[in-house]
């Protein structure tokens, strides 16, 4: 088709009749992929400290049940906290809005929005996204997704209480809940923020497909670009499925549509299958990227080949498909058909083992390597080391008998922050103290990277270790006040404990924001590949990249992007567009040179 | 040392089969992931309208008694007339033919607003006749059923009935939007023999919102 | 707590044992994981740490141990879920309530459990039933079969000792069962957030012997 010729003339003729931008155009409605990046890190971050300031919430009614929250007690209204005492509906409100908050507003454009956006196009070699304007309209639908998220604390009856998960009817209803408004603002807003994650997604797929530089064929691609690319294509069939289930939702709460609601005969275990139809595939889009994210790091910092290259590959895409088929697990105890159960409990524990291929490859990249524990290194070899444990607890919950005691219970939330905080927050923290340089041209300083890292890391396992144990002893979830139920009571200094844990755990995430904006202006200078990687990011382009990264044009890739310590060449790294003439060679005479062109 | 040679040399040199992308620009690509992703948002609302009436057979009417099939008829005639005009408009340019396609997207802008205003009428008439989307004030006495008489099906018939065919209705109304926005540039002479893109992205788009009206018509109306 | 355990207490019913079994099994077998790999780790952190001209080996991979790693686990987790299978029958499956169980109606709301008693002739929906709240009394030697329904939103019903957990569904019948092992008091908590009262949703359950059974129940039964 002779229009293919014509996207190319446009492209050079954007290309040309390319202005600099004014204020407006660089730094709020940018188009620039890296500057979106930038826009979506600091929006999630910040919903990251406000799904913190709510766990804070939770954490000092269980641990100092009754009494008024110190410093800040003043502040609540008599709806909420009356004299800092926290109210059961303003608990049930905390719970239900830290888990959305973290999900929805920072581990998911955390990963996909921030390192989707950055990376995609960089390690590929495209000059931007293939839809920048569609780009740059995912994150601007995303801030009034936000914005009346927050609103919904101040309106009347509170925010909503049926849990993140929002079973109906308890959050379809009103009378039962006592939240009306809230609800309805929390529904909407997440129908809105699925258009944005949409619009993301369609971008990142038809990128990655259309845009590669010559020679960046599929298995010359960063694992990053294939994770997020894999997840893109979660989230573009996954989203629209809890969209369509929003909506109904909303239908029941506003017209009264009674989808889910037992009294006109609607099915309330629909909501749960809608909602875990999408919320599975969700779970892996909050955890593939990361895996992408560390696989990069820990083989730059290995200085060696990622172990099991197309292993890693597949393993991601057998993660993506198999996480269609086992959203029931999270039934087992709803009421379903207990033969669907027996199947849904050998899909579950099936997937388990795509995740142990991936840690095995991890641990296989570290043997005989030159590992180098910087910032990105450390972060990174610890969401090896807690995923493991997430996963392994996992396969307790996989088995439905077992999961009828554990079910409900803290060890689900001990479970879900191994792989969320142990897992993808440290995958987060590893990528932007990695990446750090590329983005500010600066070091992420090492000196509190490392403070940050070694007291987030002892204090995040005092947190949410304890809580498996709890959880053992019947500590079911979401319960406001555990001492009513006496056997709960002796679980009292363990839950305190916990409480300080995670204050700790909180306040040494404020190092981490220090770290963060001191670096960024006080930093040491970076050089241009300061981690002697192979990517394009790092060799082609300039730091900080240009409006359309590539100066020169879009670079040639002559191999795949983890080809370090080669004992061919003097350098222990070959970046991706390195001409096979350029390297400087150590000539092996028992070797056939592997750099000649001819075929 | 596992440095396989031939591996190696695979791995050291462009890859002379290397094809950038599918051949297919970037916009309509784009256009097509865009479709699956609405495939998911119809299979959620279409899923859970079969479940329920698989849950619950008596919420449900017969073919015709509650709804007006032969109008539905009617109108689902003209939507596939309408993905007929924007085929006839999308050959026209291949063909560089300029008056052909803003005439051919007049039709189908007109077709298309046809179907919309006579789903609303329906809306309208069922309305008043009891079939409501709320739960509580559902009393559908039938097409056949007089005034007062017996009410038909359950209030998961009028939930369902209208959230599917409301969406449904919502995209006809967007790409109608889109449709006038690509005349519009076609009188403005934007679109060549050899540059229309826009014309096949929306067309793109009308056929799939055609697509689905079939299987909404089959599955609400007639079965 | 006087005995105190990081584990489970000692269940008290005639499943529980099975269940912890499992649990202990898949304890033994991800414990043994849990160390292997976490040794591995750091082994692995000491033994290849950066040092002055140690260089990194070319190894792109293994086939034979990705082959290894992946069937080995595939082995492991499908041997746990098919250990798991009966249990989860026993527990779960309808058909496997044994039959001289004692019926018994739960109806869960907020926040309050009612339970409902056959009253004397064994039966229940005949007029000698009736209900008490936030209590529940078994006797020992027979099991009880919960029939269980909520009247607004889910609930959960959580016998923590007893390995016990089957969400309630406003509109769906719930089968639950348990054979008791001991006499005693124990807890009926709620595991499903069921709103602002979810936390006070509870109750005590007790088991008597066969005869202090039959003597509590005559008491009840008094008009």
């Amino acid at each position: 088709m002779a229009t293919t010729a014509v996207t190319a003339e446009q492209h050079a003729a954007t290309a040309q009749h390319h202005h600099e931008p004014g204020f407006i155009r660089t730094y709020v409605f940018s188009t620039d992929h890296k500057m979106i990046a930038k826009q979506f890190l600091l929006a999630s971050l910040f919903f990251l400290l406000v799904g913190g300031l709510l766990a804070a919430g939770i954490r000092w009614q269980l641990g100092f049940p009754g009494q008024p929250m110190p410093l800040i007690g003043g502040l609540f209204s008599d709806t909420t906290a009356p004299g800092g005492i926290i109210l059961p509906e303003f608990y049930n409100a905390l719970v239900t809005m830290h888990g959305t908050f973290m999900i929805f507003f920072a581990i998911m454009p955390l990963l996909v929005g921030v390192w989707g956006n950055y990376l995609i196009p960089l390690q590929i070699g495209a000059p931007d996204m293939a839809f920048p304007r569609l780009n740059m309209a995912s994150f601007w639908i995303s801030v009034p997704a936000g914005v009346i998220m927050l609103a919904g604390f101040f309106v009347q009856g509170g925010h909503a209480g049926a849990g993140w998960t929002a079973y109906a009817p308890l959050s379809s209803e009103p009378e039962y809940s006592g939240v009306y408004m809230g609800q309805i603002l929390w529904l909407i807003s997440l129908t809105i923020l699925g258009f944005s994650s949409l619009a993301g997604a369609v971008n990142y797929i038809t990128t990655v497909i259309n845009m590669r530089a010559p020679g960046m064929t599929w298995f010359r691609l960063p694992l990053p670009v294939w994770a997020l690319f894999v997840t893109s294509w979660l989230v573009l069939l996954a989203i629209p499925i809890l969209t369509g289930g929003l909506i109904m939702l909303l239908f029941d709460q506003t017209i009264g549509t009674g989808f889910f609601s037992a009294a006109t005969d609607g099915e309330p275990l629909l909501w749960q299958h809608v909602f875990w139809y999408f919320g599975h595939p969700e779970v892996y889009i909050l955890i593939l990227p990361a895996m992408g994210l560390v696989s990069e790091v820990i083989a730059n910092r290995s200085r060696k080949p990622i172990f099991g290259y197309h292993a890693m590959v597949l393993a991601i895409i057998a993660i993506a498909f198999l996480g269609w088929v086992v959203w029931g697990h999270h039934m087992f105890q709803s009421g379903m058909n207990p033969l669907l159960g027996t199947t849904f409990m050998i899909t579950t524990i099936i997937i388990a083992v795509p995740s142990a291929i991936k840690v095995f490859n991890w641990l296989g990249t570290l043997w005989r390597g030159d590992l180098h524990f910087d910032v990105p290194m450390l972060n990174a070899l610890s969401f090896v080391s807690m995923f493991v444990i997430g996963g392994l607890s996992g396969i307790f919950m996989a088995s439905a008998p077992v999961d009828i005691f554990i079910h409900d219970t803290y060890y689900i939330v001990a479970h879900i922050h191994y792989v969320l905080f142990g897992g993808s927050l440290f995958g987060i923290f590893a990528a932007i103290t990695y990446w750090f340089p590329k983005m500010f041209g600066r070091i992420f300083s090492p000196v509190l990277g490392k403070v940050h890292f070694w007291l987030t890391f002892v204090s995040y396992n005092l947190v949410f270790f304890p809580m498996h144990t709890i959880g053992l002893r019947g500590h079911m979830r979401r319960i406001y006040d555990p001492n009513q139920y006496e056997f709960l009571q002796p679980l009292q200094p363990i839950n305190t404990f916990i409480t300080i844990a995670a204050f700790v755990l909180i306040a040494t995430q404020l190092i981490f924001a220090f770290a963060f904006f001191w670096s960024m202006y006080k930093g040491e200078k970076a050089p241009r590949n300061p981690w002697k990687a192979n990517t394009l990011e790092w060799t082609a382009a300039p730091t900080p990249p240009p409006h359309l990264n590539f100066p020169g044009g879009a670079p040639v890739v002559y191999r795949g992007p983890y080809e370090y310590s080669w004992p061919g060449s003097t350098d222990d790294f070959l970046p991706q567009d390195l001409p096979p003439d350029r390297v400087s060679r150590t000539p092996i005479p028992s070797e056939p040179s592997p750099m000649s062109t001819g075929d | 040392m596992t440095t396989d040679a031939s591996t190696l040399r695979s791995m050291m040199i462009p890859d002379p089969a290397y094809e950038p992308g599918m051949k297919v620009y970037t916009m309509k690509l784009g256009m097509w992931v865009f479709l699956l992703s609405e495939v998911m948002f119809f299979t959620s609302l279409i899923g859970s309208y079969v479940i329920l009436r698989f849950a619950h057979p008596d919420h449900f009417a017969a073919p015709g008694v509650v709804l007006n099939v032969p109008l539905t008829a009617f109108n689902t005639f003209f939507l596939i007339c309408s993905s007929v005009t924007m085929v006839k408009a999308f050959a026209a340019i291949q063909q560089g033919d300029d008056t052909g396609l803003k005439l051919w997207l007049l039709a189908t802008i007109l077709i298309g607003s046809l179907f919309v205003g006579i789903q609303a009428v329906e809306y309208y008439i069922l309305y008043h006749e009891g079939f409501v989307p709320a739960a509580a004030d559902y009393h559908a006495a039938g097409r056949q059923g007089m005034e007062g008489g017996p009410i038909v099906g359950g209030p998961l018939y009028g939930a369902t009935f209208y959230t599917m065919t409301g969406f449904h209705g919502a995209h006809v109304t967007i790409g109608v939007i889109c449709l006038t926005f690509v005349l519009i540039r076609a009188l403005r002479g934007a679109y060549t023999q050899n540059d229309h893109r826009g014309v096949e992205l929306i067309g793109l788009y009308w056929h799939f919102v055609d697509l689905v009206w079939i299987i909404l018509f089959t599955i609400v109306y007639l079965i | 707590m006087e005995n105190w355990s990081w584990l489970m207490d000692g269940s008290a019913s005639t499943f529980g044992p099975t269940i912890d079994r499992l649990y202990l099994v898949i304890l033994i077998i991800t414990g043994v994981v849990f160390f292997a790999t976490q040794g591995a780790l750091i082994w692995l952190l000491i033994k290849y740490r950066h040092r002055a001209g140690h260089k990194a080996e070319y190894i792109h991979g293994n086939t034979r141990a990705e082959v290894i790693w992946t069937v080995i686990p595939f082995v492991i987790v499908l041997g746990i879920a098919l250990a798991s299978r009966g249990a989860w029958a026993q527990v779960k499956d309808p058909q496997n309530i044994p039959p001289n169980s004692l019926p018994v109606h739960v109806m869960a709301s907020q926040f309050e459990w009612d339970v409902t008693y056959p009253g004397l002739d064994g039966q229940l929906e005949t007029g000698d039933d009736f209900t008490v709240r936030n209590r529940m009394d078994v006797p020992a030697d027979r099991p009880t079969h919960v029939i269980l329904e909520a009247e607004d939103v889910i609930h959960s019903f959580f016998l923590p000792d007893f390995r016990v957990k089957q969400d309630a569904v406003p509109g769906m019948v719930m089968n639950v069962w348990f054979q008791p092992t001991r006499t005693g008091e124990f807890v009926i908590g709620c595991a499903e957030l069921c709103g602002i009262g979810h936390t006070r949703m509870r109750g005590t359950l007790t088991v008597h012997s066969a005869a202090d059974y039959q003597a509590w129940l005559n008491e009840q039964s008094q008009p």
